[in-house]
């Protein structure tokens, strides 16, 4: 049963976005609904078996690892699959809207947007670092053409950059695996740990560095994320929404199973390297909450804000050392689901508004309130939630990092955590308080409303920030889930 | 977690939520339909509170518990203390949503200001409500996001300027009070409000540690407190309409900040604890320094409304000075403050709110001769500040006795000379007012004209402000008698502190 509901979340979809390229109207139809909506109910079965079992092997065909494919799932896993499943779900209930399945725009759109859902599945329940490999060029490459769908001048130029830093990313990633292999003979991600420590320590530290590097690219982590905001802010909304609040996780993802998981602790001068990678979180922090602010569009406002969000979740590796680590651990996931509502849900937000105003400047926001009152809304709730500040997922999430920096007694850490949430506090609430402005007589009203927003549209943006907004009051049964999965703590040896 | 009866607290706090979202919801041109509603929930909530009080008399208690993190709980409570601050805000929001169906007829964006306003109001009874120092930072948060657009409510620049200092103290503050609460939670985990404490068992080897976090609680506290020198949003948050102005300086912001720090004394360190680290004399010459220095800026201020802002700098610093000094008369003092502040200090806004509506007025000199023009409104604007000075035997006078009487029986006569010097400057920066109102003529351009307001803001702006005067009035005269605010204020200490 439980591997029936592994193998039904990667190639449902992948048997859809098929059926979509058939002929007929209805061919498209069917494909979407059978590839997504069946989603949620696999993930029951498969969270019913994690809660059992926290680290659960399936092998397929029989072949059992190194030789035979295995499918792993535990928490965190299945917690970015969740994410999936409802972020990316809600998301296409948007774009249902945006791009009708019986038309030309929904027929180049949905393919893709399956064919994502399928590869980040996969990529989340793979247990090999080939395998991930696949998956994770699958995840770009069918991203790029999503931005580009957007068909302004700008996506295309954002996605072609965006696919050349993703192709060399790749590159980078793929002669560390290979360097890997060389040295140690595996790829398992969970059976590498014993031949890492065996193996020429020269050639491992090289692979894990190209393979980190290549990750950090596609993740966009601070000062490698210049592909990002164009890319997210460019893209039609609930393209942005995936990309923001799940794509650039799958690279976060795979920095996490390496360093946490496959890399022995207290050794290849890791404390080092997830010092380095704190650091640079700490960077996008900073950085990017400045650049957020600076900002003239409310859709590049919330894409530096991603860039931003990101620092967090590197931000906890350092006290992998330490006896906060569980804490930390906690901190860092709750971190990454609650900003993965909060961001899907403004950038749904960002896109009805684009869509009602016909432009997205903060300028052009006045009177929001009186045109786009749900928006405005949604924006406001999730932007708490973002903010960190209660009550929200977001807000817990702020709690637990902080107490896990002063459990760790990391000084630094703390002083950036509340950086990093004042800067946030400072670029929502300047699109708040352009949204409630009044009209300035003297100045040219922007184009008027193009077209009103179907209430589904605005419905799944606040659904989400709901979501977030209660991930504030539901942490207790989630971080016990997500603790039964927590990788070992490095207490130095 | 059980969401029967016993959670009563939570739904206090809930039906000001649904309010607002209904309000909200409602849009801006459905008018009457959202004035029942406002009416109806402040009604609902005002009864409901009652009905609390009478089931805690007769032995009832509440409690409502969620699991939020690992030992952490969102947890709402009803104690003496509670009942005190939600009465007070619930009926007082009562009256105000009146006031501010009149004050801003016909304005635009009313679905907004009153969807914020219930929601302020809900963030105040979670305050008033919460049962350990987490969730009471929830809902101070809250308030701080759900004032916001109040503040900034007339969209002009000045007002988004004012908005911006309100969020850079506020938000500061509430930094502050997060990693003091970290902190806490590091050393001591998670205590529940107690009477006299929790963390006396682990003060041995910790006193700088109890101070550290002490002195972070304390700002954060005191920047919505307005505490020196952490005060000078709230002068500026002045730009707001009237019923904002009422409603955050009387009821909601500082008095959160204020109740904050008597719940830091009195439920998380313990008065003897705080005063053997030295912490409650840090608190009383912050307290006594903002007490003198609001009144001297307020003797400065020419706007109506700012002087109005100083003197609550000032006159809050009271509810501080009165837990820091201790002892049973001084806590009462400071206690029944919050009530006895709250009751003047809302009239007087209400007065200021009716000048400027029926005339303009908006400058202390335009007031001259105004008291033959809107008698009831002056009357009730000298009650007010009467009984701000603390003149027998209006409110001020009895919590400045208890106050006085307190110092001395703890052993701390300076607070006496703050008093006085307090009283003074207190006189001469309303007395000047009174005489402007009553014994000025009324200026050639103002005897002709003939605005003023209409009958039915009449009723609706000079009712309510006539109904605080005259609750001012007896807090005051009727201190003695069984129900008063004197009354609840001594049961609590008397109930809590042996």
């Amino acid at each position: 049963m439980t591997t029936e509901a592994l193998v039904g979340l990667i190639f449902l979809p992948l048997l859809g976005a098929c059926a979509t390229v058939l002929p007929g109207r209805l061919a498209t139809r069917a494909g979407v609904l059978a590839g997504l909506l069946p989603l949620p109910w696999l993930l029951v079965v498969v969270t019913l078996a994690v809660v059992q079992d926290p680290a659960l092997f399936v092998e397929l065909g029989g072949f059992a690892a190194p030789l035979g494919i295995r499918l792993f799932a535990d928490p965190l896993a299945v917690l970015m699959l969740w994410m999936v499943a409802i972020i990316g779900g809600l998301a296409a209930v948007h774009a249902w809207f945006d791009f009708p399945p019986d038309s030309p725009a929904g027929q180049s759109f949905w393919p893709l947007w399956l064919l994502l859902t399928s590869a980040m599945n996969a990529l989340f329940l793979s247990a090999d670092l080939f395998n991930l490999y696949v998956c994770l060029e699958l995840v770009t490459l069918t991203a790029i053409p999503l931005i580009a769908l957007a068909g302004s001048k700008t996506s295309v130029r954002a996605a072609m950059r965006y696919l050349l830093l993703a192709l060399l990313a790749s590159l980078l990633y793929l002669l560390g695996i290979a360097l890997l292999y060389n040295a140690t003979g595996t790829l398992d991600l969970y059976l590498i740990r014993t031949a890492l420590t065996a193996a020429p320590p020269a050639a491992v530290v090289t692979a894990l560095a190209l393979i980190s590097l290549g990750l950090l690219l596609k993740g966009a982590v601070f000062p490698l994320h210049v592909w990002l905001p164009q890319a997210h802010a460019s893209a039609p909304g609930p393209v942005s929404a995936v990309l923001s609040a799940l794509v650039v996780k799958t690279a976060i993802y795979l920095l996490y199973r390496l360093w946490l998981w496959s890399v022995p602790a207290g050794t290849l001068a890791a404390e080092h390297a997830l010092m380095l990678m704190a650091l640079l979180g700490a960077g996008a922090l900073l950085y990017g909450g400045v650049l957020a602010l600076l900002q003239e569009r409310l859709k590049l406002v919330i894409a530096y804000s991603t860039v931003a969000q990101l620092g967090y979740l590197l931000l906890i590796l350092p006290m992998a050392a330490t006896a906060a680590w569980p804490v930390a651990w906690q901190g860092g996931l709750y971190q990454l689901l609650s900003h993965g509502l909060a961001k899907a849900a403004m950038f749904l937000a960002a896109a009805n508004i684009l869509h009602a105003l016909g432009s997205d400047r903060l300028s052009h926001l006045r009177r929001l309130d009186q045109r786009q009152p749900l928006s405005l809304f949604t924006l406001a709730v999730a932007g708490v939630s973002l903010m960190g500040l209660p009550p929200s997922g977001g807000f817990l999430a702020k709690w637990l990092l902080l107490e896990a920096a002063w459990r760790s007694g990391q000084w630094w850490l703390l002083a950036v955590l509340i950086a990093g949430s004042l800067l946030a506090a400072a670029y929502i609430f300047r699109i708040l308080a352009a949204s409630l402005g009044r009209d300035d007589p003297t100045e040219a009203q922007p184009v008027a409303a193009s077209r009103s927003i179907p209430v589904i549209q605005d419905a799944a943006a606040l659904l989400l920030a709901l979501l977030a907004l209660g991930t504030g009051f539901a942490a207790a049964p989630i971080l016990q889930f997500i603790e039964a999965g927590a990788p070992a703590a490095w207490s130095t040896p | 977690m059980s969401f029967g009866w016993q959670a009563l607290p939570l739904y206090v706090t809930l039906v000001s939520v649904v309010t607002g979202i209904l309000v909200f919801m409602l849009g801006e041109q459905r008018q009457h339909t959202r004035t029942a509603l406002n009416l109806a929930g402040a009604i609902l909530k005002l009864v409901l509170i009652l009905i609390m009080l009478l089931a805690i008399q007769a032995g009832a208690t509440f409690e409502f518990r969620l699991p939020l993190l690992p030992g952490i709980d969102l947890l709402l409570h009803a104690d003496h203390l509670t009942m005190l601050f939600a009465t007070l805000s619930a009926a007082l929001w009562l009256v105000t949503t009146v006031y501010a169906i009149g004050y801003l007829e016909q304005s635009p964006n009313r679905a907004r200001f009153f969807g914020f306003f219930s929601l302020c109001v809900a963030a105040t009874m979670g305050v008033a409500s919460a049962g350990n120092l987490f969730t009471f930072f929830i809902f101070y948060e809250l308030l701080t996001l759900a004032t916001w657009p109040l503040v900034v409510h007339r969209g002009t620049p000045e007002a988004f300027a004012a908005g911006r200092v309100y969020l850079a103290y506020t938000l500061a503050g509430g930094v502050l009070l997060l990693i003091g609460l970290v902190w806490l939670h590091t050393l001591a985990g998670g205590g529940d409000f107690v009477v006299d404490g929790t963390l006396a068992p682990i003060a041995a080897g910790n006193e700088n540690a109890l101070r550290g976090i002490f002195v972070l609680l304390m700002l954060g506290f005191g920047v919505k407190a307005a505490l020196l020198p952490l005060h000078s949003w709230l002068p500026r948050a002045m730009v707001a309409p009237a019923p904002v102005s009422a409603l955050l300086h009387a009821v909601a912001v500082v008095k959160a900040g204020a109740f904050g720090l008597v719940r830091l004394i009195q439920d998380v360190f313990g008065f003897e604890l705080a005063a053997s680290l030295g912490l409650t004399d840090l608190l009383a010459w912050m307290a006594a320094a903002t007490i003198i220095y609001g009144s001297v800026l307020a003797l400065k201020q020419s706007d109506l409304k700012r002087r109005l802002a100083y003197s609550t700098v000032s006159q809050v610093s009271y509810i501080a000075l009165g837990i820091a000094t201790g002892g049973v008369l001084a806590t009462v003092g400071g206690l029944v403050h919050l009530v006895h502040q709250g009751l003047t200090k809302i009239t007087l806004f209400f007065c200021a709110g009716n000048y400027a509506e029926a005339y303009g007025v908006h400058s202390v000199e335009e007031l001259d001769g105004l008291g033959v023009r809107m008698p009831v409104t002056s009357v009730c604007f000298t009650l007010g500040a009467l009984g701000m000075i603390g003149v027998p035997p209006l409110a001020g006078f009895v919590t400045k006795w208890y106050l006085g009487a307190g110092a001395i029986a703890a052993g701390a006569p300076w607070v006496i000379v703050v008093l006085v010097a307090s009283t003074l400057l207190n006189a001469a920066y309303f007395l000047p007012l009174v005489h402007r109102i009553w014994f000025r003529p009324l200026p050639d351009t103002m005897a002709e004209r003939a605005d003023g307001l209409s009958r039915v803001r009449q009723i609706a702006l000079v009712g309510p402000t006539a109904f605080v005067a005259i609750t001012a009035l007896a807090a005051g005269l009727l201190a003695g008698v069984p129900g008063s605010p004197l009354f609840w204020a001594s049961r609590l200490v008397g109930a809590e502190a042996p």
